[in-house]
């Protein structure tokens, strides 16, 4: 498998950094090395957030990633600071809800998807961090939607918020079929 | 051993902590080590006879440790650099008065009041003794959230069996991030060393006096070296270090913690690029392992010395090579933290 370094990155209360810990428990339990690291500088409630997964078959030196294989881009801030950085032949899933599609770069695909719209057609607002995630499990190798709706279930039960997997569950899958 | 967990550094601290039988957790808040306190917050309570206090300050919770360990009881506290420059002189207490005790400094940007993001800058203070007086306390430097379980599990044993208060040294980035970590097993009260010198209760015997006190000259001394004994056992038979791909390399980065886990990754880059270039890593930073340098050094060109600071550990690595050896250096300061692609723009320098 290649790795996979991703960041996620939105508003405060976009549900990044815990988009992030479930990608992280996804690659660990399908029997990868995995680190996750979070933007924790001052930001607040409306800021942009930041965190970034890594999903490796080997030992990860630095959790931080000059050029990561991955962005996904919740708010306008966070396409415009970090698209420049996507590594070659690398993703970008960009919440065209909020955010207009950027045009492709050579060798990075984009995937615009109006996670916003598609988070309240099932009834869970807060579930745009799964439909992101979903996405971003349609262009992976090695890592499929099954693991990250494991990866979620784990999390979740670990925090004591069994009543969300259903609906984060239907989040995912969604994201997932939004990408033809 | 359990099952691999995906836990912060913090976390995976304090819960190792507890698996070796720390009894007692005093602390004050501060970012970026905050979740450790709150891990003990929830989680001491849950052992018996164990104690969470959040103290009134720095200060207050580094003197609660040198009342609970002179109890005999394992005992730590953590922060960050601030708040450890307000512990600095309750260390030097614990170190004259020769109590076992372990502290963990996630480090931040300094001086002063600094940022919050990972930085080295404490190495100095935490090696070189960093309250007054004349000691040193062994000072561990985990570079993966795995290694800093362990290192603080074995910090709690090296405290008891040398009688000296520990440091773990760790920052921003070891704390906040995530691994996935298999503990280690929680230790019986049986396996925790007995303290015959602890202030217990004397009934039925003479009482102990636990003390940096020495009035007479003479007293003091002998105080002093007696405990420079111990830390030359201490260096006999503690230093821990790393080295990787050494071997044919001519260009060796000597790094420790954080940074020497970038440079793992800026290893395979450099591989990609046709370029050799090895890893020094001290574990301990106090003791530091000079002689395991010196004899490296024999076999490279450079030993290139990667910090997140101005300049400190590479002064432990100037005194330990062999004469010749270049000792250039390459430092991010202010919370920046150096990217692998960065140290290999700075090692091409040398190649």
């Amino acid at each position: 498998m290649e790795d996979y370094s991703t960041v996620i990155s939105g508003f405060g209360g976009q549900g990044v950094i815990l988009a992030g810990k479930i990608l992280a428990r996804t690659g660990m339990e399908t029997g990868f090395q995995v680190t996750w690291l979070p933007s924790y500088g001052p930001e607040m409630r409306g800021g942009t957030a930041n965190c970034t997964a890594i999903i490796s078959s080997e030992l990860i030196g630095s959790p931080i990633v000059d050029n990561p294989s991955a962005l996904i881009a919740m708010n306008p801030p966070s396409l415009d600071k970090f698209k420049g950085t996507v590594g070659e032949d690398g993703l970008i899933v960009v919440n065209t809800s909020l955010v207009d599609e950027p045009e492709e770069r050579d060798n990075v695909t984009v995937a615009g998807v109006p996670l916003n719209e598609i988070a309240q057609e099932i009834g869970n607002q807060k579930a745009i961090n799964m439909v992101a995630l979903g996405a971003w499990a349609k262009f992976t190798e090695g890592i499929d939607l099954e693991d990250v709706v494991r990866g979620m279930e784990l999390t979740l039960t670990d925090m004591g918020k069994e009543r969300f997997i259903e609906s984060n569950g239907e989040a995912l899958k969604r994201g997932y079929g939004y990408i033809k | 051993m359990g099952e691999m967990q995906l836990m912060r550094g913090n976390e995976a601290i304090a819960e190792s902590a507890i698996r070796a039988g720390c009894k007692n957790y005093f602390a004050y808040p501060i970012t970026p080590q905050a979740e450790l306190l709150q891990w003990m917050a929830v989680h001491m309570p849950e052992v018996e006879g164990g104690t969470f206090l959040q103290a009134e300050s720095e200060i207050g919770a580094i003197n609660m440790v040198y009342g609970a360990a002179s109890a005999g009881e394992r005992t730590m506290t953590s922060s960050s650099s601030p708040g450890i420059s307000l512990k600095q002189e309750g260390i030097s207490y614990l170190a004259g008065a020769n109590l076992p005790a372990v502290i963990v400094n996630i480090m931040r940007g300094g001086p002063g009041l600094g940022n919050i993001q990972p930085a080295q800058g404490d190495y100095f203070q935490a090696t070189k003794g960093g309250g007054h007086g004349d000691y040193h306390t062994i000072t561990l430097a985990p570079s993966t959230v795995p290694e800093a379980a362990q290192l603080t599990y074995d910090a709690f044993d090296l405290a008891d069996k040398y009688r000296t208060p520990v440091t773990v040294l760790a920052d921003g980035m070891i704390g906040q991030m995530m691994e996935p970590v298999e503990l280690p097993e929680r230790k019986d009260r049986e396996e925790i060393p007995q303290k015959p010198w602890a202030t217990t209760g004397a009934q039925g015997r003479k009482g102990n006096v636990i003390k940096s006190f020495a009035l007479g000259g003479e007293d003091l001394k002998a105080m002093n070296l007696a405990r420079f004994e111990r830390y030359e056992e201490i260096k006999k038979k503690e230093v821990r270090s790393e080295e990787v791909n050494v071997e044919g390399s001519e260009v060796v980065i000597a790094a420790f913690g954080t940074v020497a886990r970038i440079v793992k990754s800026t290893i395979r880059l450099a591989q990609e690029d046709g370029l050799k270039i090895g890893l020094f890593r001290p574990i301990t930073v106090w003791p530091f392992p000079g002689e395991q340098l010196n004899e490296l050094s024999k076999r490279v060109d450079t030993v290139l010395t990667v910090e997140m600071n101005s300049g400190q550990m590479v002064e432990d690595v100037r005194l330990s090579v062999k004469s010749g050896t270049e000792t250039p250096f390459y430092g991010e300061v202010g919370g920046v933290v150096p990217t692998p692609g960065g140290i290999l723009e700075e090692v091409k320098q040398y190649v």
